[in-house]
């Protein structure tokens, strides 16, 4: 039978050549490097995000004002609006909006990435072994993960956050909140994981490796996993914008992050009712706020275009 | 409704043949593909002609642009990212690469078809067969519903499909391959088409189905005298139908011949060793003839002759001069410069 | 031909059902594709045994009980006394030193992740005692280089050779063990044309250099030809014959093997308006449900009563010198020697 890459209309450059990339001995993930590096999507949202996490770590770098030393606040100074002193204007207790906005991204980022590993491993890992083993241990794990599928996100996170109650959301902080929407956000990827090794099981590779006498784990690790996870990591790295919003929202309804943290989200639910004489108070925590979502959404795009060109 | 014999102006009428010109002619045709990694050439300069009746064997391993001419004669290669930067393909003289895409889709499908290797993927499965038949004379020939209908169980008949009354509803995936592939092939004749080009038709089927679906191929081109173009890797399918060959390497012809000739006698290093490397009984046990190394990458072809890293009449020459095809009589081309050894048997 | 030494593989009635089952849960078997039906054969040490049939005649499934990838359903294959098909955990390891193969599509055979190194390397991995750590790395560039791949190449991913070098690399991996037995599914018919000789000559030098048995399995009746001592004939997970090669294609008695090599296409146009042509008329029936008795009635044109009642044996026939599953089983040459 021909080797003819031809099948069927609609044609493709058929006969299309071996990519010839410079900078030779290259594996696939050095490939998808390569590619990501010349993807302006990519560097605009990696330099975003390496600035938000640098935000995150060190805040004091781009704020001379701590922002949670009550003595940097001045009630008289309340709602100033944007001076040369307030670049952002000053909230409702008279403290510095551009501190507060700068501090809040700590929580925003610890959420996103916590959630997006704890449900990477925790999904990633069941798929693997839902999607390897398959029969009863996939109908088991796949139960369980529609059950919490079929809990709508918002409303599930509302209900755990309010049984959990406000005096532990005070004391565990964001692990609360990362604990609340991991639970509901595993699901989502064990099914993406599960799918993604079933098809990766079938594969020749892994008949031939059977058929070197080659045991499970080794099979699971060496050939699956690294075959599979790819969709994993596209996932994540889009879910990690959609955890940060969930975060801000949650926290903006008052079961989420609790005061005295600081938070975007209790940022813009101080600032609501005061809008129309304040906007600047809602202004900036909810364009930094978009800001880190998109800068996170551009990432996983990108991640996605390099690691499965298939999906665009 | 649209009056089939009426032919959109500019366009040849059916059956009205030009003096010396052939039915369909492509002359120096190059398409290239414009990719990240550069621009590869897939074709360089490929000419050959098809008369009605005529079996043309287009023959050639992948990668050697076989399939895109024939796209590029279909006029369905996605643009971009190919490109076809110079050539003409003539259908009854007429250049169809000047012709405007209303006039092309006259053609396509309805003048020139084609037959795909993978029928599976070619058809819809979301319709049942007698519907996709039926409505190629819908559309093009505006039958009503029930003559529609009536003459895809006909075409049924013709390409030998048991039961074609009872199994004009089924869908394509309640098919064998080989009846899927005949269903293909009513499909592309439906509409008496001038030239049917099959690519690759029976790679996909087993070789007693593959027997019965050459079979059909032959009388259907008899009965209608039609051009056929056999786009193929193997040389026994080649042998047993076609009246002459065009073999295809790294985007050029490098050998035209009538098809005795070319067994009997190659012109040219490559088409020889493919031969000589089929396995033989009388040679059994023996190691068999290889061509060595390995197809050109289409990005970097290699310079003057494509053939001249793996062949064994190589001399310093090959390496900066494209060969031209040479004529060694009326009906035999070569593209090696030195045909004339090849051709007499010398030694390698 | 080489004289060849004491049998290495006994399959005797082997079977493979594949079952078809309704509902979700409660999972009840209707039925069961009978991909593998009562096969029995012997490979003797540096032999190829030939296996050729059409899709699914049974020969890919066979292929993987042999390898042990699909248990029989009922059965023996025994490999140095042992039988494979019961063999559990430490045991079939060992035995699966023995037994190797080379798969049919080099682009989906290699792990896409892993270096040429890594993957030739893995048997050694997989089975610590053969070579030590400190030794593998010379040893898997002795393979590619046995293979005629060059072993400064070892760092490479599969994405950056080509289809035939490929191929080598799962050869490669195939020998590292240095079985006895390897079966080639289909080893060569994804290749390019001018790539499958270097190939077939390749596989012919190193069972020759290793004294190896294959089990070549192909549809490509001229290149089973070429490198078979014996050949077998599957229809509908059956052998509907065997013999030396000679014996299949020059005196076939089975009128299914007769039609497959009347319907092979010769390369030589010389003498084709009046070459024997045996067309058969529509497909295989569904291994699902075979016809009653002999299997190829359905299509055959020799079908008598006899043939729906009564199951014709693989045996020697009258007349024939070979194996034959045929109530009229006759030698008749369809394809005269070029």
């Amino acid at each position: 039978m021909s080797n003819e890459m031809t099948v069927a209309p609609p044609p493709q450059p058929a006969e299309a050549p071996q990519p010839a990339k410079p900078g030779k001995p290259a594996s696939l993930w050095s490939d998808a490097w390569y590619d990501l590096r010349r993807n302006k999507v990519f560097i605009i949202g990696a330099v975003l995000v390496f600035l938000l996490v640098l935000m995150a770590l060190f805040p004091s770098l781009f704020s001379h004002v701590d922002a949670y030393n009550p003595a940097t606040c001045n009630l008289a100074n309340a709602r100033q609006g944007v001076t040369g002193a307030h670049w952002f204007g000053t909230d409702n207790q008279g403290c510095d909006t551009y501190s507060r906005v700068i501090y809040g991204a700590r929580v925003s980022i610890l959420v996103g990435i916590l959630t997006a590993v704890i449900t990477g491993v925790v999904g990633g890992g069941l798929g693997l072994v839902a999607g390897f083993y398959g029969r009863w241990v996939d109908i088991l794990l796949s139960r369980v993960a529609e059950i919490f599928f079929a809990i709508p996100a918002i409303l599930g996170a509302l209900l755990i956050l309010s049984v959990v109650g406000r005096d532990n959301s005070q004391k565990w902080g964001v692990w609360v909140v990362v604990m609340a929407l991991a639970l509901l956000a595993w699901p989502l990827v064990l099914r993406i994981m599960r799918a993604s090794v079933i098809s990766a099981k079938n594969q020749d590779y892994v008949v031939a490796a059977r058929a070197l006498g080659a045991g499970s784990g080794r099979i699971m690790m060496r050939h699956i996993l690294p075959n599979a996870i790819a969709p994993v990591i596209v996932t994540s790295t889009l879910n990690l914008g959609v955890f940060i919003s969930a975060e801000a929202g949650l926290s903006f309804l008052g079961v989420g992050i609790q005061a005295p943290t600081i938070s975007w989200g209790l940022m813009i639910a101080d600032a609501r009712a005061r809008f129309l004489s304040a906007p600047e108070m809602l202004l900036f925590p909810a364009l930094l706020l978009s800001i880190t979502v998109l800068a996170f959404v551009m990432l996983g795009d990108a991640v996605r275009d390099a690691l499965d060109p298939k999906l665009r | 409704m649209r009056n089939p014999s009426v032919e959109t102006q500019g366009l040849p009428a059916r059956g009205a043949h030009a003096a010396d010109e052939p039915l369909l002619a492509v002359d120096n045709l190059h398409v290239e593909f414009h990719t990240r990694q550069g621009v590869a050439h897939a074709v360089n300069g490929v000419s050959y002609s098809l008369n009605a009746g005529e079996t043309l064997a287009v023959l050639g391993e992948s990668g050697s642009g076989k399939s895109v001419t024939a796209q590029a004669i279909m006029g369905i290669l996605d643009m971009p990212p190919a490109r076809i930067p110079a050539g003409e393909i003539r259908f009854h003289g007429t250049d169809l690469l000047k012709l405007s895409d209303k006039d092309r889709s006259q053609i396509r499908g309805q003048r020139i078809a084609m037959v795909f290797q993978d029928a599976l993927s070619a058809l819809n499965p979301v319709f049942t067969v007698g519907w996709q038949i039926a409505e190629m004379f819908r559309v093009h020939r505006g039958m009503s519903r029930g003559d529609a209908r009536k003459k895809a169980v006909e075409l049924m008949d013709r390409v030998r499909i048991p039961g074609a009354k009872q199994r004009i509803d089924d869908y394509p995936h309640q098919f064998s391959g080989g009846m899927r592939q005949r269903i293909m092939i009513a499909m592309s004749i439906a509409l008496d088409p001038e030239v049917l080009i099959a690519d690759e038709p029976t790679t996909a089927l087993d070789v007693t189905v593959q027997a019965q679906i050459m079979e059909l191929l032959a009388e259907l081109r008899q009965e209608s005298n039609m051009g056929l173009i056999l786009i193929t890797h193997d040389l026994g399918v080649v042998a047993d139908v076609a009246d002459k060959i065009a073999v295809m390497y790294g985007g050029r012809i490098v050998e035209n011949a009538p098809v005795h000739d070319l067994y009997r006698n190659p012109g040219h290093p490559y088409t020889k060793g493919l031969l000589e490397s089929i396995p033989r009984v009388d040679l059994k046990g023996q190691e068999l003839y290889a061509i060595k190394g390995m197809p050109p990458n289409l990005l970097e072809m290699p310079s003057g002759c494509a053939f001249h890293p793996r062949c064994p009449y190589r001399r310093d020459e090959c390496a900066t001069a494209v060969p031209p095809l040479y004529s060694i009589s009326g009906t035999r081309s070569s593209a090696c410069h030195y045909w004339r050894e090849v051709f007499d048997g010398g030694s390698r | 031909m080489a004289a060849h030494g004491e049998t290495i593989l006994e399959v005797r009635d082997l079977v493979k059902h594949f079952p078809l089952t309704q509902g979700i849960v409660f999972k009840r078997q209707v039925g069961a594709i009978k991909a593998v039906d009562g096969v029995s054969f012997d490979l003797r040490r540096g032999e190829t045994l030939g296996v050729v049939g059409e899709s699914g005649c049974g020969k890919s499934t066979l292929a993987k009980v042999l390898m042990a990838l699909e248990r029989p359903t009922s059965g023996s294959v025994t490999i140095d006394g042992k039988d494979i098909g019961k063999a559990r955990g430490s045991e079939l390891k060992r035995m699966r030193r023995n037994i190797q193969m080379v798969m049919q599509d080099p682009y989906t055979s290699l792990n896409p992740r892993m270096t040429v190194g890594d993957i030739v390397g893995e048997p050694f991995e997989i089975h610590s005692d053969v070579v030590p750590k400190d030794g593998r790395r010379q040893r898997v560039q002795e393979l590619l280089e046995v293979v005629g791949l060059n072993p400064d190449h070892i760092n490479r991913y599969p994405h950056q050779f080509s289809g035939g070098q490929r191929q080598r690399i799962g050869i490669a991996r195939g020998l590292a063990l240095q079985p006895e037995i390897i079966i080639c599914d289909e080893p060569v018919s994804a290749l390019d044309v001018s790539i499958q000789a270097q190939v077939m000559n390749l596989l012919d030098r190193l069972q020759k250099e290793f004294n190896l048995a294959y089990i070549f399995i192909a549809h490509d009746l001229s290149v089973v030809r070429h490198i078979s001592d014996r050949v077998a004939v599957m229809y509908l997970g059956k052998i509907v014959e065997l013999g030396k090669d000679n014996e299949i294609y020059e005196k076939p008695s089975h009128p299914y093997t007769q039609a497959l090599l009347s319907a092979v296409p010769v390369p030589n146009p010389d003498g084709r308006e009046s070459r024997e042509r045996i067309i058969l008329q529509g497909d295989p029936p569904s291994p699902a449900n075979p016809p009653t008795g002999c299997r190829f009635r359905t299509r055959c044109w020799k079908a008598q009563d006899i043939c729906a009642k009564e199951e014709p044996l693989l045996q020697i026939r009258p007349g024939t010198d070979h194996l034959s599953a045929c109530h009229f089983a006759e030698a008749h040459d369809v394809v005269h020697a070029q």
